[in-house]
């Protein structure tokens, strides 16, 4: 009963609404016109405006019938970027100020984004629809309402019904005009696409950009660290060889320098090759890198770790580097002493969770060491989230996502007990009502034998025989066909499953 | 009779190196592998007085040598290694010291430079002694330094603590710190006490109690 009335309240409110879409209809019939005359400075407020009104409706779907639509519109163009001498150009013109580029920008994503058209479409159509689904319901009411007035006798037991029918059907009603929403105003394949190519391609640019900058840095450390280091031990060398002859003392003490300094050079080697991928790593794996790193820690650090298989090389690689950078965080700016990392495994996601009982307060917005840890992770489409009240305590969480594709044994399903005997019994004894009882009998009755002997039909009064053969030999059939179908059922609904990479979500 | 050696390691120059270093200092070379399976079956075979083992060898090139080092001395228990690398993890020295029955070293390949001391830290290893690397020391301190009770050692007391841990006697700690040997004495008491642990005269027991308290130190919640 709640249910119902729940339901027309909400009717009325989305009818209402649609009807006040008649003013919004008569504003945009008299922009596209002035549009079409050439003032197309009209266009975008009022595209603005429809979206206003249809991400309205695309909240109440969500709120009230429970099955939310995403915006489906494409991303916005990215804001204009000045040349290099400071003009602003717009295909062949070039301009002051990034104002006119960026109005034309946003004119031609409006106009050629099919959401746009969509949305006109949705909104031309919605006072019909939403009359039909929502307001007629209404108008039926009212007529019961207004029967007793009426001088035929049937009118008053046929209006009570079809309004009783209307409030029963309210909430199908509502549902239907739910589907409507999501038809027109749902995104496309289209536009989840253009927007996940969007987020590649900056994800792309970045991990690119970070790239490069590792390797200038490898390549600065290198420049003024060991190859600085073994110039100066050859020559040193060629010193030593000059003097071993007039004073092998002096040679001598020279020889210790460049034992000296190659040691040196070797310590440097060891910090680099820490730093772009870490031996333990190499050799153990993500577990076992991050408890040495533990180790190192000046904090105390509890390490607890459920894999069972190692993960890609380079997902690998971003959360032991993520891991150290939020260990550091931890010691430099949150003061905190001790330190729990629990890395584990959900379904296909790589977990890991950074606890510390510092003092809180860590803004990813601010801290370029986040920044830089999510920059890392987003290669990977992993994510990184923090809590961090003020006082502690600050827990990080990061998860990427099919980090674990290619693992775990566990996850071929064996089939269900029952499933297996259906399919033993199906090719054990499927032959028997195919054969002996089903097709024999059957050639039998044709070509008009007398004998009878083990088909059992033969034995039935005459009526029954061939609705018996029929029936045995489809039994045999059905029996082979279930045999043959359950585990084809069966492995492929596990199999999509699980090796689908990453499956691009399409029927939002 | 001189002291038979099985040496483990994939660069043919080094392990070249080593052979000649070792053969030089008296000790007889009994087998030179390159892989893990073979240094195992080498060890296991030949039950080596010492055997020197690189961490990373074929044919995986990840902790090879490490492995078959441990297999071998789960075998034969308190079989004597010095095991090297290019790096030192705190992780690998707790994984050799875990048996606590000794005769183990790991030191960084750098430490080969110094014939001298190599040989030293490869005898005190046959001797059933430990050698750790300086660093590893280093890292293990500075990583534990916060705690307490190790803050309420006096500067002098952590060099003879950290060349302790390394593995070193007395007699030896005295001469690179110029000390008296009585004074060494007196320190090492008063470590032992600040500490908490029993004194011992025996070398590898002091250094594995020392490196087990200073884990156990950490390794509280």
């Amino acid at each position: 009963m709640r249910r119902h009335v729940v339901a027309i309240g909400q009717a009325l409110a989305l009818g209402l609404l649609a009807l006040t879409d008649i003013v919004l209809i008569a504003l945009s019939l008299v922009s596209a016109m002035l549009t079409a005359l050439g003032m197309i400075f009209v266009f975008p407020p009022l595209v603005g405006l429809i979206r206003r009104r249809t991400m309205l409706v695309r909240e109440l779907t969500g709120r009230w019938l429970g099955t939310p639509v995403a915006p489906s519109y494409l991303p916005p163009p990215p804001p204009p970027r000045p040349q290099p001498d400071g003009w602003y150009r717009y295909e062949r013109q070039l301009y002051k100020t990034p104002w006119w580029p960026e109005w034309n920008n946003r004119w031609k994503w409006l106009f050629t984004d099919p959401a746009t058209w969509r949305d006109g479409l949705w909104l031309f159509l919605n006072p019909v629809v939403a009359g039909t689904f929502l307001l007629l319901p209404f108008a039926v009411a009212g007529c019961f309402l207004a029967a007793p007035w009426y001088p035929n006798p049937v009118a008053t037991p046929a209006a009570a019904v079809a309004a009783l029918a209307a409030v029963i059907a309210m909430p199908w009603l509502l549902r239907g005009y739910g589907w409507w929403n999501h038809l027109l105003l749902s995104p496309t394949a289209r536009s989840v696409l253009a927007g996940r190519v969007q987020r590649l391609d900056r994800v792309r640019l970045e991990a690119a950009d970070s790239q490069a900058a590792e390797l200038r840095r490898i390549e600065r450390d290198l420049h003024d660290g060991a190859q600085a280091r073994l110039v100066a031990m050859g020559m040193t060398l060629g010193a030593v060889e000059e003097l071993m002859d007039r004073d092998p003392a002096a040679a001598k003490a020279l020889l210790a320098k460049v034992r000296e300094a190659s040691s040196t050079a070797l310590v440097e080697l060891r910090d680099l090759v820490r730093g772009i991928h870490p031996p333990v790593l190499a050799e153990r794996g993500l577990g076992d890198a991050v408890r040495a790193l533990a180790l190192d820690s000046p904090m105390k650090v509890k390490v607890t770790v459920d894999l069972k298989t190692r993960p890609d090389s380079p997902v690998e690689s971003a959360a032991y580097f993520s891991i150290s950078e939020l260990l550091t965080n931890a010691a430099r700016h949150g003061g905190a002493e001790r330190v729990w990392i629990d890395i584990s495994r959900q379904d296909r996601t790589l977990r890991v969770t950074v606890t510390d009982d510092g003092s809180g307060g860590a803004d990813p917005s601010r801290g370029s060491g986040l920044r830089g840890i999510e920059r890392r992770l987003a290669a990977f489409d992993g994510v990184l989230a923090i809590s961090s009240p003020p006082g502690g305590p600050t827990t990080a969480t990061i998860d990427l996502p099919d980090a674990l594709l290619w693992s775990e044994p566990e996850t071929k399903v064996p089939m269900p007990r029952w499933k297996a005997v259906v399919v033993g019994l199906g090719w054990s004894l499927g032959w028997l009502p195919l054969f002996p009882q089903g097709l024999v009998p059957m050639v039998v009755k044709i070509v008009g034998g007398e004998e009878s002997s083990w088909c059992l039909a033969l034995y039935l009064p005459e009526p029954w025989q061939w609705p018996m053969i029929v029936f045995n030999i489809l039994l045999g059939l059905g029996m082979y066909s279930v045999a043959l179908a359950l585990p084809i059922a069966h492995s492929r609904r596990h199999s999509v499953t699980e090796n689908t990479a990453r499956r691009l979500v399409l029927d939002r | 009779m001189s002291p038979r050696v099985v040496i483990a390691e994939d660069l043919y120059l080094l392990r070249d190196g080593l052979v000649h270093l070792l053969q030089a200092h008296g000790f007889e070379v009994v087998a030179a592998v390159e892989s893990g399976p073979e240094l195992l079956k080498a060890l296991t075979d030949e039950r080596p007085d010492v055997a020197v083992v690189d961490v990373r060898l074929p044919p995986t090139f990840t902790d090879e040598g490490l492995q078959a080092a441990l297999a071998a001395r789960r075998a034969v228990p308190g079989l004597p290694v010095l095991v090297l690398s290019q790096h030192v993890e705190q992780l690998y020295a707790r994984e050799l010291l875990a048996d606590g029955s000794g005769a183990i070293g790991y030191l960084l390949k750098d430490r080969v430079f110094n014939a001298e001391q190599f040989v030293d830290a490869v005898r005190r290893v046959a001797a059933g002694g430990t050698a750790m690397d300086p660093e590893v020391i280093a890292k293990l301190l500075a990583s534990t330094a916060r705690h307490e009770p190790l803050g309420a050692l006096t500067p002098r007391e952590r060099e003879v603590l950290e060349l302790m841990a390394e593995g070193r006697s007395n007699a030896a700690v005295s001469q690179r710190l110029f000390l008296s040997e009585s004074a060494v004495g007196k320190h090492t008491a008063s470590i032992f006490g600040k500490l908490g642990l029993a004194p011992s005269d025996d070398d590898n027991r002091r250094v594995l109690a020392v490196l087990t308290y200073l884990n156990a130190a950490r390794s509280q919640p």
